[in-house]
């Protein structure tokens, strides 16, 4: 067994925003990051940004991920970015996942979305890529 | 502003910060812990404890509601416990799916934290994160520990007022007999009370009560001033809310009754002395290992794996050198 010990931790907070009730592809995600050492906060369905916000400051995570289906991600998300930006939260790395059409996935980026997952992606590329950015990030 | 007035002046995100520090022991969280120690000590600590898919955070989310609405300006805090997995360190913690109707309730603060390889249904710095929310002004706090069998009495330790809560259908009634996790309530909790077995389950608890305090009673003499306090068992539908108020009345008693009968203080003693004891031994053992002790250990090892010590000799040498 590996030693469990008062290391740094990347936390992270799964969410998924939104009405849409299919959250297997964030459960996935969930397990998928708790495996690679992860702590991750699962916040569950129809979470609304300000829902989202809050718990991100409360829980001081490093890492925000959004599970969108619905379609409504260019709403949802940018509302998110601001508002942890409001909460000088700009430093989070925010991730998305989903059904997001390649011209959306180019404007969140633009915004300052780290990455877009579409279905398919495999865990250990999401996984590898939060753990670059993470690197990136503290130097 | 330095970081630790922003917090005491209710900055959540220093707050926040601060704590992920604390749970990192780092250098900045040791420094803030000595900061934030002296503005503490105000806070009643609630702890929730009881077995799996008892509804302990379905519970926690109805009582905090309903706080709140009672008393509109106290601010109230939760550490929701969560288990780390000891193969991967990593943990998945979903106390938030059950807390909805607090996510947006600025006077309530929510921290989720893993147990990272900590045993007893707690996390090692759940004691000072819960000071920490204490010197900001959180009161009460409310502490959910992990899904707690027969063993997890830790809770008991750092809590003022322990609800066990327990559910119909998850285990005979003999299991109210043994010993553990049910000697330490303070209020036994049945909730689901609307499933099937709720009623014998409740009889139970209270004939195991009866049994223990009658007993307990009749030895001790207890002082005019400071009467036994005997664990209510109260029944609830953490869901739709029902006994919810009831159970806030009974915590108000019984914090009433800790302060009355000088228990208060007296919690606070052991739960000090125990957390000094903590920090003490881990500081012997970091300032004792180090480049010679690696290789005394290594040696005595070698000596116990050939039979030649028994592992208490060899720890007695190891302290002489």
């Amino acid at each position: 067994m590996e030693k469990v010990s008062m290391e740094k931790k990347i936390r992270v907070l799964i969410a998924k925003p939104g009405l849409d009730g299919h959250d297997r592809g964030a459960k996935v995600i969930a397990r998928a990051m708790r495996d690679a050492g992860m702590e991750v906060i699962y916040t569950g369905l129809r979470q609304t940004p300000e829902m989202i916000a809050n718990a991100a400051l409360q829980e001081d995570v490093d890492v925000v991920g959004l599970s969108i289906l619905s379609g409504a991600h260019m709403t949802l998300v940018p509302r998110v970015l601001e508002l942890l930006k409001e909460n000088k939260q700009n430093n989070v790395l925010v991730f998305v996942g989903g059904i997001i059409p390649e011209e959306d996935g180019k404007q969140l980026r633009a915004l300052g979305v780290r990455g877009v997952f579409g279905p398919g992606t495999a865990m250990a590329e999401v996984v590898a890529e939060i753990h670059k950015a993470m690197g990136e990030a503290s130097t | 502003m330095t970081s630790i007035q922003s917090i005491l002046q209710g900055d959540q995100r220093a707050l926040a910060r601060m704590l992920t520090e604390i749970e990192n022991d780092t250098p900045t969280g040791r420094q803030g812990l000595d900061a934030l120690y002296l503005h503490a000590g105000k806070a009643h600590t609630i702890g929730i404890t009881g077995p799996s898919g008892c509804g302990k955070s379905t519970l926690l989310n109805a009582l905090v509601r309903q706080m709140r609405a009672i008393h509109a300006g106290g601010q109230i805090a939760v550490i929701a416990v969560d288990p780390t997995s000891p193969f991967t360190g990593g943990a998945l913690l979903g106390d938030r799916v059950r807390m909805r109707d607090l996510a947006l309730d600025e006077g309530v603060f929510v921290r989720s934290m893993a147990t990272r390889g900590a045993l007893g249904g707690l996390a090692r710095s759940t004691q000072a994160v819960c000071m920490a929310l204490d010197a900001v002004g959180y009161d009460p706090i409310l502490i959910e520990t992990v899904g707690a069998g027969q063993d997890e009495v830790e809770i008991a330790r750092l809590a003022h007022t322990t609800l066990v809560v327990e559910a119909p259908g998850l285990g005979d009634e003999v299991q109210a007999f043994k010993a553990g996790i049910l000697e330490i309530a303070d209020v036994l909790v049945v909730n689901k009370s609307d499933q099937p077995g709720a009623e014998q389950l409740k009889q139970a608890l209270d004939a195991m009560l009866e049994m223990g305090y009658a007993l307990q009673m009749n030895e001790a003499q207890p002082k005019p001033n400071s009467p036994v306090w005997v664990p209510p068992v109260l029944s609830t539908i953490a869901l739709d809310g029902k006994g919810v108020l009831e159970l806030i009345g009974v915590i108000d008693e019984h914090k009433m009754w800790l302060k009355q009968s000088g228990e208060w203080e007296r919690r606070e003693r052991v739960r000090l002395m125990a957390w000094i004891e903590n920090i003490f031994r881990e500081a012997v053992w970091q300032r004792w290992q180090g480049e010679q002790s690696a290789y005394d250990m290594e040696q005595a090892i070698e000596q116990v794996m050939k039979r030649k010590l028994s592992p208490y000799q060899a720890v007695e040498r190891l302290l002489k050198k």
